[in-house]
């Protein structure tokens, strides 16, 4: 590639720094020169963000310097990242070379955080280069201005696109894409990656998508990935856990390693798990070392300041969960260490790129697995590491909330022609699917609330006029769409306020005033009881009580606290490793390279019960203390397991097994009663074939649905989405708390009233891919049969007393509402007999 | 049948009641939020809130629109339970004072049906303070009937004269109860013997936690107990079994 695509200012400059300009650079600006959308991948470290940009600022440098009194040019490019604080980072990043080269180019961000009075002078005069998110794109289109807006529109920088697409923000993002290109037709697309099982899926994003046959490419630039990363599994001399993910037995040797690495980087999957660890590498960190905490739920401030000590040098360790997985650049750090399993290779392998921000040198990594599970987990994301295999996860079928959202978007913006809206959204690869009738479908739901029963007609937010546009019925509709723009619906949250304790023998109410130590999911806070007590802040705090919007809590004396466990963050297995872990258990050749602990467990595994075949299910059966246990191995995932108990229990409920509740994890599914199971089986009243029948999917799903908090959940997201709901803004929670109108409500009335409803197929397509996965679900069942191998066993196997621990850890399913209340309720008379 | 009344699902209950003395007078509290008075052949009911979903979607937000026919189809299988010779509701009986002019006309009918033969009474209610238009039956502010009054709003004293054999709703009462870590909310009758609130009976009405500080003004802390609806039957708890959201 020849260096004299690049303009002599851009030569010195690179000069002057002692750099010479990598051939993805200039591969970049050739293909956009001839006006190819591409994909770049690179590893980090690579020059990636600078690669993105350069040939915008070498189009800008020949345009030249805007003559005095000369009309603006319009945005030239768009550079659009998942994260407001990236956005800004960049901006300043980028800042240096503009000025240093002296280029005549006007650079601005716009976020949430953009003073409104800024944003209004950036659509009466935009800067050349803005650097935004999703979101701000979305408003911006939604503003009858903007066909004037990006008319000159030339390019748009897609950062870190493997992590923006396999979200709602990605099909917004797509949406918006679809419109800019009408808007500026000669519009070319850069998207940055890094490495993902199917850059196709990538490249195809990136472009228009006119033919429905057809999948049209973006070219693409691919940058090898740079030193082999440095991994390894701790083999620690203590006790490996049957279960749990609490990582403590491995506290010492985690300290070991941040003493003798300069700053290091501590992953944890879960929020609770990050509380933990910092709690306990405090308890022993004698030479009080610098180690903080980071994570989601913490206050802002608090974390900004963690970030600035990060960035300045000053921490050796930092325990973070995903909120610290991507983009901005933490300085030097020279280890990354992943506590738990690591769920995904891609996961993994992004946040080992986080260690050593120089692609020529390996960056350093030490995995902890926190159970005997992990272990095998640990090894399978290992092999695939050094394979370079990816388990990025498929392009996501655009959602239709996201689409409602959309499309009043562009009625806000102007007259709406659905023919043509239709083709726009269509020639984006995440909505080429989408039909015209769901497309009307959600077009009515947009303006009536698309019910069969028509009578909300006549307050229609959108209006169909004489001429065939759709427009909408007033101001006040854009108003209320520019309020809930967006895709990212956060559960209900309570800010977590200190205050002085009532156990302290003081009758006074519990005091105000404290100081606000982050904020927690109001779900979480349901589940507590005043007493009990949690890691919070590195904390060990004591639920005292609610106040309007806040939980307050005090200083605990205990030491042993009950752990939060969120559910945010936990990600299920991915099957690219759940496959690695079936193999590996099926193979005991394989065996070697594992701790002889664990070797020792699957070899007593193999005498006493069966080991699970690579592609089939073991299904064992014991009892244990007067009941039935039935434990089987599907390796699927946490939530795809939750989903299968919930079903086996129904099923069985509905065969008169009496099952009595069950747990799961992401590797097993145990289930339990008082009546013999495995008799039922064997006997022939009950098939195990039959037990796991596809048909599952049907019947039993629809009667659980019906109850499931996880479908309104769902819903709840969906209908906030898709305009249905409003959004509880900050501040309105007070007055709000008692008059909203609960969404499980709507959806008990939609569900009995209406189950076509669109809004029901959008949960639907929701949870099938989400928190119920059960189109994961689907595949087990169809992989697993006639696979089926069932073992009747004396007594507990050495697999199942994992899955068997987390009883009374996990929380316990399988018993209806009413059952429940009834126990409460036989209590109390049991109270008033005594 | 019109494409109106088309999607209703029948609701049948049975006439059992859980019989609680409020101001010695015996009332029975039946699973569906209603208040069952014998002596009186009275049936209350409170919070209806029709056509809620019509002065949501005014604003532009489109709630299904089922929420009138389905409270009017559950009213109707009470009614049918108790055959009750009078009616009273308990105030907020349209969701805005417009609503009884927007109620479509097949729910108008359905609802002038329920009402024949019967003494029917409508209490005012802070969302509905005016009587409701082309519908029959009384429009009063309060009732006293015997040891009962019933009134939309409970007077915000505890242990007067004036508040002994209060009924009342406009609360929305809900309680919450935990159990294995899981907890379970419904909405509930609340009383203490003196006086009782009633559940929302309306579809798409939400509830308040008995936890909340509005129920102080007219319970003494912990001294009230609770009856949560549950199917077929209601789960009576004390207070201190109660937990908040």
């Amino acid at each position: 590639m020849d260096a004299a695509l690049l303009p002599n200012r851009f030569q010195s400059w690179f000069a002057s720094r002692g750099w010479a300009p990598r051939a993805h650079q200039l591969q970049l600006i050739d293909h956009l020169a001839q006006g190819h959308s591409t994909l770049l991948i690179a590893p980090t470290g690579a020059g990636k963000t600078l690669a993105g940009f350069l040939p915008s600022l070498v189009e800008l440098e020949h345009r030249g310097k805007r003559k005095p009194g000369q009309a603006g040019n319009g945005i030239h490019t768009l550079y659009i990242s998942p994260l407001k604080a990236l956005a800004v980072d960049i901006a300043r990043n980028l800042g240096a070379p503009v000025s240093e080269m002296g280029l005549p180019i006007k650079l601005e961000t716009r976020t949430g955080d953009t003073p409104s009075h800024k944003r209004q002078r950036q659509k009466l005069n935009p800067p050349d280069i803005l650097l935004t998110t999703p979101e701000q794109i979305a408003l911006l289109l939604s503003d009858p201005h903007s066909a004037r807006m990006f008319a000159s529109l030339k390019t748009v920088i897609l950062d870190e696109l493997h992590a923006l697409v396999t979200s709602k923000r990605g099909d917004l993002l797509a949406l918006g894409l679809a419109r800019l290109r009408r808007l500026a037709p000669d519009l070319r697309t850069i998207g940055l990656s890094a490495t993902v099982a199917e850059p196709n899926d990538l490249r195809a994003y990136l472009v228009n998508q006119p033919d429905p046959d057809r999948r049209d490419l973006s070219h693409v630039v691919e940058v090898s990935g740079g030193a082999q990363p440095d991994i390894s599994i701790l083999d620690s001399e203590e006790r490996l856990p049957w279960s749990g993910h609490s990582s403590r037995y491995a506290i010492g040797d985690i300290y070991q390693l941040i003493k003798a690495h300069n700053v290091s980087l501590l992953f944890v999957n879960t929020r609770s798990q990050a509380e933990l660890v910092f709690q306990e590498l405090w308890r022993i960190n004698e030479d009080t070392l610098p180690i903080a905490l980071h994570h989601g739920s913490l206050d802002v401030s608090q974390r900004r300041k963690v970030e600035a000590a990060m960035a300045s040098g000053v921490l050796r360790a930092v325990v973070a969960t995903s909120s610290l997985d991507m983009g901005i650049d933490w300085g030097d750090i020279d280890l990354v260490v992943n506590i738990g399993a690591p769920k995904g290779a891609s996961r993994l392998a992004q946040r080992i790129g986080r260690a050593n921000h120089r692609m020529d040198e390996p960056s350093k990594a030490v995995l902890i697995p926190s159970n005997r599970f992990e272990v095998l987990e640990c090894q399978a994301a290992l092999a695939a590491s050094r394979r370079g295999d990816q388990d990025t996860p498929p392009l996501r079928k655009g959602a239709l909330d996201v689409l409602a959202q959309h499309l009043l978007g562009l009625a806000c913006a102007d007259p709406l022609d659905a023919v043509d809206a239709f083709d726009e959204i269509r020639s984006s690869e995440t909505y080429r699917h989408l039909d015209w009738e769901t497309f009307e479908k959600v077009l009515d739901f947009v303006a009536t609330g698309g019910y069969a029963l028509k009578s909300y007609d006549q307050y229609a937010k959108l209006r169909k006029n004489d001429d065939g546009y759709w427009r909408i019925a007033n101001p006040k509709i854009a108003q209320q769409y520019r309020l809930n723009v967006g895709t990212i619906v956060e559960a209900p949250k309570l800010r977590v306020r200190l205050v002085r304790s009532k156990a302290d023998g003081r009758r006074a109410p519990v005091g105000r005033g404290g100081r606000i130590l982050g904020e927690i999911e109001e779900y979480f806070i349901d589940q507590m009881t005043p007493g009990d007590t949690f890691l919070f802040g590195g904390e060990i705090v004591r639920f005292e009580a609610i106040r309007e919007n806040e939980a307050f809590v005090s200083r605990a004396k205990s030491d042993n606290p009950m752990i939060p466990s969120y559910m945010g963050g936990k990600f299920p297995l991915s099957t690219y490793l759940a496959e690695g872990v079936r193999a590996m258990l099926a193979t005991p050749s394989s065996w070697k390279h594992l701790p002889t602990q664990v070797r020792d467990w699957l070899e007593i595994q193999k005498d006493k019960s069966v080991l699970p075949a690579k592609d089939g299910l073991l299904v064992e059966t014991f009892p244990r203390s007067n009941k039935h246990y039935m434990v089987c191995y599907p390796f699927e995932g946490r939530l795809a397991h939750q989903t299968l108990g919930m079903l086996l229990t129904k099923r069985l409920e509905r065969l008169g097994a009496q099952p009595m509740g069950f747990v799961a994890n992401d590797y097993a599914l145990s289930i339990w009663g008082l009546k013999d199971l495995a008799l039922q089986f064997t006997s022939g009243r009950i098939p195990l074939d039959e037990l796991f029948e596809e048909d599952i999917l049907g019947d039993d799903l629809d009667a659980w649905l019906a109850e499931s908090s996880l479908m309104k959940r769902t819903f709840r997201n969906c209908a906030i989405i898709a305009g249905l709901i409003e959004r509880r803004h900050p501040g309105q929670e007070k007055t709000g708390r008692q008059m909203t109108v609960s969404s499980d409500l709507i959806y008990d009335v939609l569900r009995s009233h209406e189950p076509d409803h669109i809004l029901l197929k959008a949960t639907w397509n929701d949870a099938s891919e989400g928190l119920l996965d059960i189109s994961r679900l689907g595949e087990l069942l169809a992989r697993i049969r006639g696979r089926i191998t069932h073992t009747h066993l004396p007594h507990v196997s050495p697999l199942a007393v994992p899955i068997l621990l987390e009883i009374g850890k996990e929380p316990i399913y399988g018993e209806a509402m009413d059952s429940l209340l009834e126990t409460a309720a036989d209590e109390l008379i049991l109270e008033a007999m005594e | 049948m019109n494409a109106l009344t088309s999607h209703l699902r029948k609701y049948t209950a049975a006439p059992v009641c859980h019989d609680i003395q409020i101001n010695g007078q015996l009332v029975g509290l039946h699973d569906s939020g209603v208040l069952w008075w014998p002596d009186e052949s009275t049936l209350v009911v409170a919070d209806l809130h029709l056509e809620k979903g019509s002065s949501y979607a005014r604003r532009g937000v489109m709630l299904p629109p089922y929420d009138t026919g389905a409270t009017l189809e559950k009213l109707a299988g009470v009614m049918d339970a108790f055959d009750p010779a009078r009616v009273i509701c308990l105030g907020d009986s349209f969701h805005d004072a417009g609503g009884s002019d927007r109620l479509p006309a097949p729910y108008r009918a359905m609802l002038t049906t329920l009402q024949l033969g019967r003494e029917w009474i409508w209490v005012t209610g802070n969302h509905d303070p005016i009587a409701p238009v082309r519908l029959c039956g009384e429009t009063l502010d309060e009732i006293k009937i015997g040891p009962l009054s019933f009134r939309h709003e409970p007077i915000e004293k505890i242990g007067f004269e004036e508040t002994a054999g209060e009924i009342c709703g406009h609360l929305h009462p809900a309680a919450r109860v935990r159990r294995f870590g899981r907890s379970i909310r419904r909405p509930c009758f609340v009383t203490d013997g003196t006086r009782l609130v009633l559940p929302a009976f309306g579809a798409l009405t939400g509830g308040l936690n008995v936890t909340d500080e509005a129920y102080r003004l007219i319970f003494r802390r912990r001294q009230f107990s609770v009856f949560m609806l549950g199917n077929d039957r209601l789960f009576p708890f004390t207070a201190s079994r109660l937990v908040g959201d």
